[in-house]
């Protein structure tokens, strides 16, 4: 080991796991608490919905593309203010938390817009010809049909966050992308950078896999 | 405790009537009519069905009545209530008393066979989980599926699922059921079998059932009377026998031949090869079992011989249809005879 990987320090790389952990779990939930609701609300004020808003959908449509066209690494930059205003420090995994999150809602409630436009349209006439209400209708029927979609949305996102947390590490985020820049590219320690990218690259294999599977758990079809 | 039907469903003969109901669907600004002014008027307690080629209007009338669909003017009453003058609120009180099923079952996959059951009960909000458990397992078992409680739909045939669909319509105890070609995707046998559980809830819950389809033979096992529907009008309506034995409309008239499996020209080739007059006779009830052909024969001299004929039912009633070419003997006294009998009579020649 020493021979191999000369410049790995264990602990430091155990430390940065458990940041780049944080980061994507506490990034995770945020984004799914607010771009569910944000990605059920684009569903329902779309075009031929159950409440179609043309102005509503319109407005939270262009904020949605707007997020998602700025590179993440700009928005990293552009959010300092803000999240120091929000977490007191633009540093660390508090500091890494807010520019995730508001980076990753925006595709993430799209991926739930998408997910609800796959439910089968028969599924909530059935619904609404029972008397449901539009908040019965969503919980009820939309929510639980398409979950198997939304569990691939939440994969999907949960992977793309773990490369978020490698980019925060530029501006100081901590973690294991942090690592990386630090060591593997400041100070040309090569041993460093694989074992990092390795790490990120057996998170990524899990949370596809276990993600895949509940997947499969959901389907009913 | 959520708020009950502020109104008692009165006994009102009329349990649907369309006033001059209209319906256009706006499309990228324009108006597209899908149902012209319509009066409809539909009994407490019949099986009415409507009858119509893809495209003739026959799901938007439907769903007019509980209002997945918002007419463009007209009032349409149902079960004494204006259906059209409703607010949210009432409107969804009012769906759980019309219950509703579909061509293509819109079951849903998450839940299992049970919970889809229980799900109107569960949004209606009145009953407690066991009181909905037992009424699921009283819908199950008049639909006889107990012992798939516990499957999603998926695992079903596709004649389970209608009959999860009916279970699931008939939860809130609704008085009224709306089928929308709820046996089209449905092979031959399961539809005989869907559409006599229909006929059983008819019969036994006193259940008002409106149903569409394409397919004569459906109306001619189940309904009590049929609309026949073109391009957005009703352009026949009246008991089934009557219209299925002595079609008026065009329409009407294609879908007597298509479910007869007769092609009328081919029909007419036949006979060009036959001597003598051609006279079609319909029999109904007990007429379709009265030795009328011999007696006649006897009487007048005649001889006849029989082109085509058949003996079915139209629901409960049986009937018989005879084409016969008559030669010899005297045959204007035998079409006299006829006309005298209790049968309808048509001379095609
Ligand atoms: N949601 C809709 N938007 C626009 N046009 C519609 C819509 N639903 C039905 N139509 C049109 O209305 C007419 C009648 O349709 P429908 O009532 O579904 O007929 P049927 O059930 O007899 O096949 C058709 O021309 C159809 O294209
Ligand atoms: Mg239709």
């Amino acid at each position: 080991m020493e021979t191999l990987l000369p410049n790995v320090d264990w602990p430091e790389i155990w430390q940065a796991s458990l940041d780049t952990l944080n980061m994507l779990g506490g990034s995770l939930l945020f984004t799914v608490l607010l771009g569910l609701p944000l990605g059920v609300l684009l569903f329902l004020t779309g075009p031929r919905q159950m409440f179609e808003q043309k102005a509503l959908y319109g407005v939270v449509s262009l904020l949605v593309n707007v997020l998602r066209s700025v590179p993440f690494v700009i928005l990293l930059i552009l959010m300092i203010p803000l999240t120091v205003l929000v977490t007191g420090t633009s540093l660390g995994v508090a500091g890494a938390i807010p520019p995730l999150v508001v980076g990753a809602t925006p595709f993430f409630a799209r991926l739930v817009e998408t997910a609800l436009r796959e439910v089968d349209r028969g599924i909530i006439e059935a619904t609404q010809a029972m008397g449901a209400s539009t908040r019965q209708i969503v919980v009820n029927a939309l929510l639980p049909e398409a979950l198997p979609g939304i569990v691939a949305a939440i994969t999907v996102t949960a992977i793309t966050l773990v490369s978020y947390t490698a980019m925060s590490g530029l501006i100081g985020g901590g973690g294991l992308g942090d690592l990386a820049v630090r060591y593997g590219y400041q100070r040309y320690q090569p041993d460093v950078m694989l074992v990092t990218v390795v790490l990120l690259l057996v998170l990524v294999q899990i949370l596809q896999s276990t993600g895949d599977k509940l997947v499969v758990h959901f389907s009913r079809k | 405790m959520p708020t009950r039907l502020h109104y008692k469903p009165k006994r009102f003969n009329r349990v649907i009537e369309f006033q001059s109901v209209h319906k256009a669907y706006r499309v990228s600004g324009q108006a597209i009519p899908a149902l012209q002014p319509t009066d409809l008027r539909i009994a407490r307690g019949e099986v009415f069905g409507i009858i119509g080629h893809s495209g003739a209007g026959k799901s938007t009338l439907l769903r007019l009545i509980n209002r997945l669909e918002e007419p463009s003017g007209g009032r349409i009453q149902v079960d004494g209530i204006d259906a059209t003058a409703l607010d949210a609120d009432g409107l969804r009180r009012f769906r759980q008393r019309v219950g509703m099923i579909f061509q293509h079952f819109n079951l849903l996959s998450s839940k299992t066979v049970a919970d889809n059951v229980g799900l109107p009960l569960k949004l209606a909000g009145q009953l407690s989980r066991g009181e909905i458990d037992r009424r699921v397992a009283e819908l199950l078992a008049r639909v006889g599926l107990q012992e798939h409680a516990g499957k999603y739909p998926a695992q079903l045939s596709g004649g389970q699922k209608q009959r999860v669909g009916i279970a699931r319509a008939l939860a809130t105890r609704p008085q009224i059921l709306l089928c929308d070609e709820a046996t089209s995707a449905l092979d031959p046998q399961t539809t005989a079998q869907v559409l006599q559980l229909l006929a059983e809830i008819n019969r036994e819950l006193g259940l008002t059932i409106v149903l569409i389809t394409h397919e004569m033979d459906v109306i001619r096992r189940v309904c009590d009377r049929v609309a026949v529907m073109d391009a957005g009008s009703i352009v026949e309506l009246g008991p089934v026998a009557e219209v299925f034995l002595h079609p008026r409309h065009a329409t009407t008239k294609r879908f007597v031949l298509e479910s007869e499996h007769v092609d009328e020209r081919e029909q007419h080739d036949d006979f060009a090869h036959v001597a003598g007059r051609i006279l079609r006779l319909t029999f109904q009830g007990e007429a379709t079992y009265a030795p009328l052909l011999g007696s006649v024969a006897r009487e007048t001299g005649v001889d006849y011989s029989i082109l085509a004929g058949r003996i079915d039912r139209i629901k409960d009633t049986p009937y018989g249809q005879l084409t016969l070419a008559l030669t010899g003997g005297d045959i204007d006294a035998a079409i006299a005879r006829f006309e005298g009998a209790d049968v309808h009579l048509e001379v095609l020649r």
